[in-house]
């Protein structure tokens, strides 16, 4: 009988295998956190500020699991709607240029922190799920660390980045709904593209 | 002391009375601001390398130590004011962790009811007016302190003149002295990490750190626990 069950059970394995991949969110937030910190943990360029190497880091690791249509969408707010299908590709191809350097950049300042995952009850049925975390630090208060994340197809995308209660995505509001005003969506490329350009080129 | 509270709230008055043209809602005194965040940044190019000093040569658990003192002493007033917003089981917690760490923790230096359980929270009167259905009101930026909601700024006077922080009642005027300083370095070398991640993020440094404190402070009157934001409209995908 077990070795029919167990036959059974690769078999599903075989002809599902976008389930089998299929993690939970908290479960898919840990394995991409512990991933990043093991790689940090013991890269020494990185501690000591490489952000080049931590973006390499993010984009291997990170990446495939955040969706930056949305992202960027959050972000633009209802302009999102004005704005032409090549233009949301180009907002989007720089803002998440921006939102990596961000986030590989508070990666160099790691020093002996651990993350602490919070239970996390996710509904049956609930496509989109809030998974929160705590970045433990001696001598601090623990710093919060949430992520939005969205069912899609089969598998689920984070869509915003919470640190201590500030969204990264949403933070960028006022100033991208200002920059529309004033100078229309291609503005607001021209000034993401433009900031982009002047950080890869190393001076602030 | 009572003379800053006075000079706060007349800068305020004043403030409010001049006309400005400020585009956010949010933050109606924005030139005023502005200037004050320019003053501020003046005063760190004093302040920065003084706490890049303190990091590089403090020991990290010396910083733990220095952590853990000051903290302890706000522990109390946070237990009072998670008794204001009706949370009386944290309070009590924290009452705890102020008894256990005065004592078995050396004076606060070590924070034993973390070990023990005794987690640490946050409160201050800003986020208890704020649990009480006190709105933000105009968003401002003051000299040295920094960034402050109109009632975080009552808030925030309440907590360190009216009432409580205790290295203010020194009599003591050198170590008292000596303990703000000491304090103040030690919060602006916590908050280095995040200078390099906020001047490549920030379009606009002000704009950022404003947008940043408002969330934060919404968040933390929420204690982490903000309703799930939906998107407000959902072809935003």
């Amino acid at each position: 009988m077990k070795p029919i069950l167990s036959m059974l059970f690769a078999l599903l394995f075989v002809l599902a295998p976008a389930s089998a991949q299929e993690l939970a969110p908290d479960a898919m937030v840990r394995q991409v956190t512990e991933d990043v910190l093991t790689v940090v943990r013991q890269d020494k360029d990185i501690q000591s500020g490489n952000t080049q190497k931590a973006i390499d880091l993010v984009e291997a690791k990170v990446l495939p699991y955040f969706n930056f249509q949305r992202m960027t969408a959050l972000a633009v707010g209802r302009d999102w709607n004005k704005a032409t299908p090549e233009q949301k590709k180009l907002l989007t191809e720089e803002f998440r240029t921006l939102l990596v350097r961000t986030y590989s950049n508070a990666l160099t300042s790691y020093k002996n922190q651990t993350v602490v995952y919070k239970p996390s009850k996710i509904p049956e049925g609930e496509t989109t799920v809030v998974i929160r975390t705590e970045v433990v630090q001696p001598g601090s208060k623990p710093v919060q660390l949430d992520y939005s994340l969205e069912k899609q197809g089969h598998g689920w995308k984070v869509y915003d980045v919470i640190v201590a209660g500030v969204s990264l995505v949403t933070n960028y509001r006022d100033t991208f709904k200002q920059e529309v005003n004033n100078t229309g969506i291609d503005g607001l490329i021209t000034m993401l593209s433009n900031r982009n350009k002047q950080l890869a080129a190393g001076k602030k | 002391m009572r003379v800053s509270c006075l000079a706060c709230a007349a800068v305020m008055l004043a403030a409010s009375g001049c006309a400005t043209t400020a585009n956010n809602p949010k933050d109606p005194f924005e030139g005023f601001n502005r200037a004050m965040f320019a003053v501020n940044e003046g005063l760190d190019v004093v302040v920065k390398p003084v706490a890049q000093g303190y990091d590089y040569v403090a020991p990290l658990p010396v910083k733990v130590l220095v952590g853990n003192f000051f903290g302890n002493l706000l522990d109390a007033w946070t237990a009072v004011n998670n008794l204001l917003q009706g949370k009386g089981g944290q309070a009590a917690s924290d009452a705890g962790r102020v008894l256990v760490n005065s004592t078995i923790g050396i004076g606060g230096a070590f924070d034993v009811a973390a070990e023990m359980g005794l987690a640490k929270h946050s409160e201050d009167f800003g986020q208890t007016l704020g649990k009480w259905g006190v709105p933000d009101g105009p968003y401002f930026y003051w000299p040295l302190i920094g960034p402050r909601t109109t009632r975080d700024t009552f808030g925030w006077m309440v907590d360190t003149f009216l009432f409580y922080d205790p290295v203010w009642r020194l009599d003591d005027i050198p170590l008292r002295n000596s303990l703000l300083a000491t304090r103040y370095i030690h919060l602006r070398a916590s908050l280095l990490p995040t200078d390099k991640v906020v001047a490549e993020a920030a379009f606009d440094k002000y704009d950022y750190i404003r947008d940043a404190y408002l969330q934060h402070r919404r968040s933390e009157i929420f204690d982490g626990e903000l309703p799930h934001e939906v998107p407000e409209d959902q072809s935003l995908r």
